[in-house]
């Protein structure tokens, strides 16, 4: 482990886009400065150990060109809104893409600020509703998978709900459940291309 | 397509994890509850015998560092058919969300119901722990009061120095421990696992009964205390036969025999310490004559400079902690404390890693120890505790040091280097003046003029510390008054404008203190008997939590409780504070021998009364406290003459881009 120069040095760490408190995530990304070189799988397998169960180092390879963050243009997100009804949940995404922009407030570090929720939301999918999550069938669950661009100030998950409840006045009667499927660069296509896919020699998406 | 689980990490069949996880987006701090850390140790429920939940009854950035909860930790876990777990103090706002959802007290190892164990014990470092351990009872489902209590309960035991004098909780604990723990939770263990392994015969009562036979573990219910008509105790008896009239205190000799913690805790979350600790010795005979710790952990037990050396190549190597403190309660007092700091400083040159040791002592050897340990460029904050203001305060607490030697002191560390130093006082010490306060003044004043002279800058600061005293049992003030807290502040608001009378000064002296509220109350606690039971209980209904938290105290939430419930046994809070007790007096705790005795710290509560100083018996001889016969123990100090060799490279220990 590198360390800054100076009177307090630091850990060379920087992370990249971490997804906010209480929400799950399968894709974070993080760079560290090393002192020397190390094989990279021996690092993810030395990192892996001293982490918490359920804090999982997937992969780990070594940087070069472009830097984390220009790596990292979108995020996919996965949201299960419990006790709503998925057409409920159809008609309010309707309504939300159908406008230019939705504007919704939240608190960060510097106070309350408002923001577009809409503009940054690349795509949204609503699923079938069949697609009940375990737990009781007899309750319904909607669920929606959205690809949202990385801007600043950050539009998160959260803040697209605000947007729901903007524009459709849905309200989810629990509280939903996120996680953070993958980030990384995005095609035209609208799909996401793992960050680390540019230093992985020949490896394939998924090649985890 | 599936549904992942937000949750990737086995969950044990009686976790509440499921239950918990909802409610953790809704909290501050939602980390400290999740577990799992580095350390950390989890088995399976039914391969173990014997089920400890343990606790230090403060929030998990407080009570993780812990370290008397992280050696017994990991000495039951060691043990194949033994488990332990860790719990901590939750917040008001998940203390609420759980009491709505009915979460109960989980342990953050594997979020185990902490009524399914077969041991609770709870580490008291002071008694401002005890709201928090009512609220973990009742959040566990245990009846508060242990009477109510069945076989399908935890046996609740309270160890740690309060425990010294746990009468106060003797309604809600079924057992105390006073001492140290090591070899106690073992002993503890077997006698459960035959109790378990011979079917449980006679419940709960013959598991205590048992217990108490040690004659080391305190059972409060089967003694009875007996009150005289003016409120003092007449006797405290036991009710049963085979349970010993007095209950002893344990000590593990032979340190080296014990090098823990060998892996310890990397906190998730912030903690108040993220370093690797290891005590370099147990114990003082320095004397100070207000300090429990110092009374109640006699004789002096060294660990050897090697075992040291060891145990911190290998805690560093597991935690990859940056920072090693050594512990002890004067750690510049251990016979190779020279050799030990050159040593270390020697063999993490160049690297990322820190030493620091609290250091208490005032004499130039400090200087010279903090600039061993300062090698990697990193000087933090040198303090010193002259606890008193004026010579003769200082000779009725046994703090033998002289203004003259502080102010060479401070000023040699000036000279080296150093441009802040922390002066720590005591004010509503027994006997204690206005004046004696103003003299902190004239001293801290002189500090800076001496310091300004000597490195001709007027770049150099010093920071006055000064706490309200409170009178702890087991020692030579347990039967001295407090002072009244109206009276510390005044002394403490004189004292901020002596500092201030001299503007040049004054501007170069910081002044920190508390007020003397919050220590009335921790005054009554510490020499509380049975009887302040109620008022901790009343207390905590009241909403009282995190006593140890100035924001979370409220000073009239316990003068309020006194108010109600101790009038019903005709004493006040000023009975059991601001009263001076005499020689015959039966003092709530006498039946709890710390191997000191009574007579000795009667003699020497009459020689601070006298102004009479007593010196220490590793250098002089034994001027017979009572504990190493009492205890059948001695003094174990080195020197051993060893030496720290050159450490091999340790892999990614040694950097090259650290500080100069
Ligand atoms: C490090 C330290 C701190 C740290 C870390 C606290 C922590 N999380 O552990 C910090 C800076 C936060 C701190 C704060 C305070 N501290 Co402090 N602290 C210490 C210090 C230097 C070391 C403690 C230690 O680790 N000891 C070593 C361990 C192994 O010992 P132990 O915990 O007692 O455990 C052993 C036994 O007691 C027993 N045991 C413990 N628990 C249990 C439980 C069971 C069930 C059993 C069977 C046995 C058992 O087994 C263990 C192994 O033998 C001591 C001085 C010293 N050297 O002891 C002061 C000391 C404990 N602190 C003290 C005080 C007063 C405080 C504060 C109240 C100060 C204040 N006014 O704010 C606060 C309280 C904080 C809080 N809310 O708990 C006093 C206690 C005074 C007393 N009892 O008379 C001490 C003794 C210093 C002194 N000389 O005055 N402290
Ligand atoms: S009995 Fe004697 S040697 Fe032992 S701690 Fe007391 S004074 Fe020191």
């Amino acid at each position: 482990m590198a360390f800054s120069q100076g009177f307090t040095p630091h850990p060379k760490i920087s992370y990249a886009s971490a997804a906010p408190t209480g929400v799950a995530s399968e894709a974070e990304y993080l760079e560290i400065g090393l002192r020397e070189p190390v094989d990279p799988e021996q690092l993810r397998l030395a990192l892996d150990a001293a982490l918490s169960p359920g804090l999982d180092v997937l992969d780990a390879v070594v940087a070069s060109g472009a830097s984390l963050p220009d790596r990292i243009e979108a995020s996919r997100w996965r949201i299960e809104l419990p006790q709503v009804d998925p057409d409920v949940l159809a008609k309010a995404v309707a309504v939300f893409t159908a406008a230019d922009e939705v504007l919704v407030e939240r608190m960060t570090k510097q106070g309350r600020r408002t923001f577009d929720a809409r503009a940054a939301v690349v795509n949204i999918d609503v699923s079938p509703a069949s697609a009940t999550p375990s737990g009781d069938p007899a309750v319904p669950c909607a669920i929606l998978e959205l690809v949202v661009r990385q801007v600043t100030p950050s539009v998160r998950p959260d803040d697209v709900l605000s947007g729901f409840r903007v524009v459709a006045g849905l309200e989810p009667p629990v509280a939903p459940k996120v996680i953070r499927l993958a980030q990384g660069t995005l095609t035209a296509q609208g799909a996401i291309v793992d960050p680390l896919d540019a230093d992985r020699d020949g490896a394939t998406i998924g090649g985890r | 397509m599936s549904v992942p689980s937000t949750t990737s990490r086995p969950v044990a069949a009686n976790s509440v994890w499921p239950r918990l996880e909802p409610l953790l987006p809704q909290v501050t701090k939602p980390i400290q509850y999740v577990g799992g850390e580095l350390g950390a140790v989890v088995k399976e429920w039914d391969a173990a015998t014997v089920r400890w939940a343990l606790m230090y009854p403060d929030a998990y950035e407080v009570g993780l560092p812990n370290q008397g909860v992280q050696i017994l930790y990991e000495v039951l876990n060691e043990l194949p058919d033994t488990l332990a777990e860790r719990t901590y103090a939750v917040w008001p706002d998940l203390e609420k969300l759980m009491r709505a959802h009915g979460v109960p007290q989980f342990t953050v190892d594997a979020h185990r119901p902490v009524r399914d164990f077969d041991l609770f014990g709870v580490s008291f470092a002071t008694e401002l722990g005890y709201t928090n351990l009512l609220s973990a009872i009742d959040l566990a489902g245990i009846p508060l009061l242990a009477a109510d209590r069945t076989d399908a309960d935890p046996v609740i035991v309270a160890g740690g120095h309060a425990a010294f004098n746990p009468e106060p909780i003797a309604d809600f604990v079924d057992a105390a421990v006073l001492g140290d723990g090591e070899e106690a939770v073992l002993e503890i263990t077997g006698i459960v696992r035959e109790w378990k392994a011979e079917g449980c015969p006679g419940g709960r009562d013959e598991l205590l009964l048992r217990l108490a036979r040690t004659e080391s573990v305190y059972v409060p219910r089967f003694y009875d205390v007996d009150y005289l008509p003016d409120g003092r105790i007449q006797r405290v008896v036991p009710n049963r036969a085979d349970v010993p009239f007095r209950v002893h205190k344990r000590t593990t000799m032979d340190l080296d025999a014990w090098p823990y913690p060998k892996k310890p805790l990397v906190p998730l979350a912030e903690t108040v310490h993220e370093r690797y600790a290891v005590e370099i010795f147990r114990g003082c005979t320095r004397g100070c004559r207000f300090c429990q710790a110092g009374m109640i952990t006699r004789p002096v037990r060294e660990r050897s400079i090697t075992t040291v050396g060891q145990m911190v190549q290998q805690g560093l190597e597991f935690s990859g902690f940056h920072e090693v403190g050594l512990l002890s309660l004067s750690s510049a007092d251990h016979s190779e404390i020279g050799d030990m700091c050159s040593g270390l400083a020697e063999q993490y040159q160049g690297t990322n890693v820190s030493l620091s040791l609290p250091s208490t002592r005032v004499d130039a050897f400090n200087i010279e120890l903090a600039q061993e340990l300062s090698r990697n460029g990193r000087r933090t904050g040198l303090t010193f505790a002259p606890e008193g203001g004026s010579e003769r305060i200082r000779k009725v607490i046994n703090k033998m040091v002289s203004k003259d030697d502080l102010i060479r002191t401070v000023v040699t560390a000036y000279t080296n280097g150093w441009r802040q130093v922390k002066l720590y006082f005591m004010c509503g010490l027994p006997t204690e003046t206005d004046a004696d306060v103003l003299e902190i003044a004239d001293m801290a004043h002189e500090v800076i003029r001496a310091g300004r002279a000597a490195t001709g800058s007027k770049d150099i600061r010093c920071t006055v510390s000064i706490g309200g005293f409170v009178p702890k049992p087991h020692t030579p003030f347990q039967w001295a008054a407090m002072q009244r807290p109206e009276v510390i502040d005044h002394r403490l608001k004189l004292l901020k404008q002596a500092i201030n009378a001299d503007r040049s000064l004054g501007r170069a002296i910081g002044y920190r203190y508390h007020d003397g509220e919050p220590s009335l109350i921790e005054g009554l606690l510490s020499r509380g008997d049975r009887r302040v039971g109620a008022v901790i209980r009343r207390v905590w209904e009241n909403g009282g939590r995190f006593d140890g938290w100035s924001e979370h105290f409220s000073y009239q939430r316990w003068v309020d409780a006194a108010a109600e419930v101790l009038p019903g046994f005709g004493v006040d809070l000023d009975w059991y504070t601001t009263r001076e007790r005499d020689e015959l007096e039966v003092l709530p705790w006498d039946h709890l021998d710390s191997g000191l005795d009574k007579d000795w710290l009667w003699q020497d509560w009459q020689d601070a009364l006298g102004e009479y100083e007593q010196d220490d018996c590793r250098w002089t001889p034994c001027f017979d406290c009572g504990v190493c016969p009492a205890m059948d123990t001695e003094i174990q100090i080195g020197p051993t003459g060893r030496k720290l060799l050159p450490l091999t490279p340790v892999n990614g220990m040694k950097l090259s881009a650290g500080a100069q």
